[in-house]
């Protein structure tokens, strides 16, 4: 059933849109029907597919570092008192500089290849995961520490059995913002400057009023980012079973 | 109930707890001053006292989670410091809600680094009476359950002090007073020191009765009238010297010049 539900949204809307399509018969170059968006998806696979492996590994390689160097600046921040001053306007300053402006310095920088993208996708999911993650490891409830503090424990064994595991609901809903917001760092790079890539695809359609193939492509992405968070939920889901059971929605 | 506590009883020598020229303070506010008093080895003391007056700050800062104050000592009965002998229990169970209740019981020893005991985890999960709720997480635990496996990890570590904070005052009567039988039972020969805000829990449970009202300490009763009733604990709640000793000590609390009479 919780499969079902997507689907049956998801059909509604195409049923919608191509009704509305038909109806006020608008111009395929304007907007094309979802079914002559889908021949083409078919015709071009190849092509598509190709595109869509570039901005798939851009997506995945930005959340691997994103996610690396969000949590070591979170656990640097909650651990060394004299760091966190530094590290902290670091963090306000990648969430207040728009990364959209800062994409034609990466291509400059990094050239047209993978890298600025990966560099885009990273920096637009660096504050999400830090803030969450700091603020999950500050939030360790006080008795827990104490307890293992009369048990002898040390701030390393604290941190690993105790602090990491309490933080873990704070990290993990902050790597769904991640998983939501990379899709958008990997294409911004790609419609700046770029050879390769759904991003790359979608303006070569557009400029050639190929927009059903612009769609076409537009869907993958879409189609990938749903998985992306999907895949990502699933995993969190699991690594943090023990947090259902606090769920407020389950008890009520 | 079959007691398996006697069997126990060689692995310890039990010590006592000494504090001496005692001050609690929070920066400049003084909760109690110039106390001193001592817990005799393998007895069980409960601490009384109205809220706020720093009955947690003290047990904390036996525990070793605060830094005592000034000229603050706190030793065993031969001179030496607690170092890592001592065990804490709390009001609320701290128990890991991602952690099965064993591996809750067993926390100590995975803090610590050693070999962990899952036999004699589950022996002392038994003994505290749940030992069916061993793969059991806290979160599908009632709160007897969870205290009890609480009880089973303070056991676990095997302290020959004790120290607990309103340990059963989150649960409801019937249930308290089984838990209160229950850690009389396991906890014979260590020495307990213990926060309570219920007169009766005191005199049911304990053989020394300290009220703390600040900023002075008093040990109600004298050595001559004590007034925790004589008898084995736990006390039968029905005997009526009980209701007597409960009244005197309703009156220490409420009035600060009848303790002087009674010390
Ligand atoms: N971490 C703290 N910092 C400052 N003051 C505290 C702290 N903890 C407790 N206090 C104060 O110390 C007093 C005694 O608290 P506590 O020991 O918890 O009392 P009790 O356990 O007897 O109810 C209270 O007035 C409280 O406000
Ligand atoms: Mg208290």
């Amino acid at each position: 059933m919780s499969f079902l539900r997507p689907i049956i949204v998801l059909g509604g809307l195409l049923a919608i849109w191509q009704t509305a399509v038909s109806a006020f018969e608008i111009a395929p170059f304007i907007l094309p029907g979802p079914l002559s968006v889908i021949s083409v998806a078919f015709e071009r696979t190849d092509i598509i597919a190709r595109h869509a492996l570039v901005t798939l590994s851009e997506i995945l390689l930005g959340l691997l570092f994103g996610t690396l160097f969000g949590s070591a600046s979170a656990l640097v921040m909650a651990y060394f008192r004299g760091a966190r001053a530094w590290v902290l306007p670091v963090l306000v300053v990648s969430q207040a500089v728009p990364v959209f402006a800062l994409a034609p310095v990466l291509v400059l920088w990094f050239g047209y290849g993978m890298a600025p993208k990966v560099a885009m996708a990273t920096l637009i999911i660096y504050f999400p995961v830090t803030a969450a993650f700091y603020d999950g490891l500050r939030r360790t409830e006080v008795g827990w520490i104490d307890l293992a503090r009369t048990m002898g424990a040390s701030k390393a064994a604290i941190l690993y059995h105790i602090r990491l595991p309490a933080a873990l609901p704070a990290f993990s809903s902050g790597l769904r913002v991640a998983a939501a917001v990379a899709p958008i760092g990997a294409v911004v790079g790609e419609w700046v400057g770029s050879s390769a890539g759904l991003g790359y695809y979608m303006l070569l359609m557009n400029g050639r009023v190929q927009t059903a193939a612009m769609f076409a492509a537009l869907f993958v992405l879409a189609l990938m980012a749903v998985a992306i968070y999907f895949v990502i939920d699933r995993i969190l889901r699991r690594l943090i079973d023990w947090q259902n059971e606090l769920d407020p929605a389950v008890h009520d | 109930m079959i007691d398996t506590s006697t069997n126990h009883a060689a692995s310890y020598r039990p010590i006592g707890l000494s504090v001496r020229n005692g001050r609690l303070a929070w920066g400049e506010t003084v909760l109690l001053k110039d106390f001193s008093f001592d817990v005799k080895p393998g007895s069980w003391t409960c601490l009384l006292g109205e809220s706020g007056v720093g009955k947690s700050t003290l047990l904390r800062t036996i525990a070793g989670l605060i830094e005592p104050t000034g000229p603050t000592e706190i030793l065993d009965h031969e001179g030496c410091a607690l170092r890592d002998r001592v065990a804490y229990m709390a009001q609320q169970d701290l128990l890991l809600p991602w952690l099965s209740a064993i591996d809750n019981v067993m926390l100590g020893a995975r803090l610590r680094g050693e070999a962990v005991d899952g036999d004699h985890a589950r022996d002392i999960l038994a003994r505290t009476g749940v030992a069916e709720r061993a793969n059991a997480r806290p979160a599908e635990m009632s709160g007897g359950e969870r205290q009890r496996v609480a009880l089973a990890r303070t056991l676990m570590e095997e302290c020959p002090i004790v120290l607990m904070d309103e340990p059963f005052s989150a649960l409801d009567a019937i249930t308290r007073t089984r838990l209160q039988d229950l850690a009389v039972n396991l906890l014979a020969h260590r020495t307990v020191l213990m926060v309570t805000h219920d007169p009766f829990e005191a005199l049911r449970l304990a053989d020394d009765v300290i009220i703390l009202r600040g900023p002075v300490l008093d040990h109600v009763g004298s050595p001559n009238m004590p007034i925790v009733p004589p008898g084995t604990v736990p006390r039968d709640p029905t005997d009526p010297t009980l209701r007597d000793a409960h009244q005197a000590i309703m009156h220490a609390l409420a009035d600060p010049t009848v303790t002087e009479k009674t010390v």
